[in-house]
């Protein structure tokens, strides 16, 4: 307590005031313009906007696919991190590059890059095609390109939490008899779960917000792979559902990443400031 | 979660069927027929959807994939799910001609200027829009109203930058509807359908675009998809395709 104290002391330093100014500008940038979406807002319709079968089509499969890529995410992800955390350092760098990789990348060069592996016109694509096990333009492969898109925050949040942890309640653990997988569940994963939650939580944020990779991976077809960020897009290039439901569901996706930011602040009191 | 639903609901379906096949009336058919379609032809699809829908009571047309007849070309080509597809011109069409039965033109359209209602810019003709302090907004070149928009400017030899390229040519409606461009060039059908005003485009008459309509050959439901086709070409599509102000093929 004592020392958190003094940090924030220390926090509000001396530095020099002038920084306030192009601080409140970088912030002003930021915010002022998702001000102007809650402008644009027709209040008295938007229940009605976000209600209607367009919008609840895209909300709804946004959320079951966001679910599975998160639980996707989860099932892959958790190992990956661990071992990363647990690799000797060079083969832990180039592993976090790999990793990293997708999340600096354009979604859409995922997208592409997703399409030519598993499109009809590339060999493991027609191949799968061929058994009728055909990916590009299915609801799975909206929930194929929001796990890659998301993957990376997951592990990397979980790989932190985990690294950060250490080791020294593994071995006492394992001095005193645990086995292998007893650590990792008693010892080991409660020990990382506050970046376990966090990184899920960005996870599933960033996999309902997906755009690039699924409208080049699953395209735009509504019902089927038609997201809400697709179908924002779709209001916006003059077809599809109107531009009300359009800011509509924009003011949606703003409202969840907010409740979803706040959930992760939430669960790590204290290490996300 | 509607998706799951409509599943279920169609192996039920499938299930009945397949127990009274024999007993099927009249051969009727059913199930789902999906349908990509040029964005150009939105409004005038969503009405030969319905008049389909209602001429089939066994038929559910999907919510139409709409979008520019290339970006719609590449996912077919990359084995997207479509019974039916529609271009805005042959060579999209050529495209993916090993994928489809027998094209058929089915309309034709041609360019018009769009210009925000009131016109504000002043916009007379084609050469306006090269002034320097227009805005003006075009569908992409690889696009067929993007090809059909450079065939009309490179004829009336006028040379710009637009200040953006847009993928299909709803987008390029929307920009001009909300007023943030000055001008744009769109298909006549489309001014129909917007809040704009429209400008003719001297010269339009010698750009024809010309739509072709295909059942895909590994479609999911070929009998609809024949169907569907010989609807638009028939008497009762091309009035509603009239009533859109495309022309006749």
């Amino acid at each position: 307590m004592t020392a958190r104290r003094e940090e924030r002391d220390a926090s509000a330093g001396n530095l020099p005031r002038i920084l306030a100014l192009p601080a409140v500008l970088a912030l002003a940038l930021l915010v002022v313009p998702l001000a102007g979406l809650i402008a644009r807002a027709d209040w008295p319709s938007l229940w009605t906007d976000v209600t209607s079968r367009e919008s609840l089509d895209a909300l709804g499969l946004s959320l079951v696919t966001g679910l599975i890529a998160t639980a996707v995410c989860l099932v892959l992800g958790l190992p990956l991190a661990i071992l990363i955390a647990r690799a000797r350092p060079g083969i832990a760098a180039v592993l976090r590059v790999l990793v990293t990789v997708p999340l600096v990348l354009p979604p859409m060069v995922g997208g592409v890059a997703l399409l030519y592996l598993f499109g009809r016109s590339a060999p493991a694509g027609a191949w799968l095609a061929g058994w009728g096990l055909g990916l590009p333009f299915t609801t799975a492969a909206v929930v194929v390109a929001q796990v890659f898109v998301a993957l990376p925050f997951l592990v990397l949040a979980v790989e932190g939490a985990v690294r950060a942890v250490g080791v020294e309640y593994e071995r006492t653990a394992a001095s005193l008899g645990a086995g292998r997988w007893a650590t990792l569940w008693r010892i080991t994963l409660p020990l990382a779960a506050p970046g376990l939650v966090a990184g899920l939580v960005l996870c599933f944020a960033r996999a309902i917000g997906e755009f690039g990779a699924t409208a080049l991976f699953a395209g735009n077809n509504p019902g089927v792979t038609q997201t809400m960020p697709l179908a924002i897009y779709t209001a916006f290039n003059g077809s599809g559902v109107g531009e009300g439901p359009a800011v509509a569901l924009s003011l949606l996706l703003l409202v969840t990443a907010i409740a979803v930011l706040l959930l992760v602040r939430a669960w790590r009191p204290g290490s996300v400031r | 979660m509607r998706k799951i639903r409509v599943a279920a609901v169609a192996a039920g379906a499938a299930l009945l069927l397949t127990a009274c096949a024999p007993a099927a009336p009249g051969g009727g058919m059913a199930g789902e027929l999906t349908v990509y379609a040029a964005a150009s032809l939105g409004p005038a699809f969503e009405d030969l959807a319905a008049q389909f829908e209602a001429d089939n009571p066994g038929i559910d047309v999907r919510p139409l994939v709409l979008d520019g007849s290339q970006v719609l070309a590449t996912q077919i080509a990359e084995g997207a799910p479509a019974d039916v597809f529609a271009s805005a011109d042959e060579q999209t069409m050529d495209r993916v001609t090993d994928l489809v039965h027998a094209p058929a033109v089915f309309a034709t359209n041609t360019l018009a200027i769009a210009v925000p209602p009131g016109n504000p810019a002043g916009i007379e003709g084609l050469a306006d829009l090269a002034g320097a302090d227009v805005t003006v907004v075009l569908c992409a070149a690889e696009v067929p109203c993007g090809a059909a928009s450079r065939a009309l400017l490179d004829r009336a030899g006028i040379a710009f930058d637009p200040a953006s390229e847009e993928q299909n040519v709803g987008a390029v409606l929307a920009k001009i509807d909300a007023a943030e461009a000055d001008a744009g060039l769109v298909y006549r059908t489309d001014i129909l359908r917007g809040d704009v005003d429209e400008v003719a485009a001297e010269g339009s008459d010698e750009v024809v675009n010309r739509y072709p309509i295909a059942a895909l050959r590994d479609a999911r439901n070929p009998d609809a998809a024949d169907a569907f086709v010989a609807l638009v070409r028939g008497e009762t599509g091309q009035r509603i395709l009239a009533e859109h102000g495309f022309g006749a093929p």
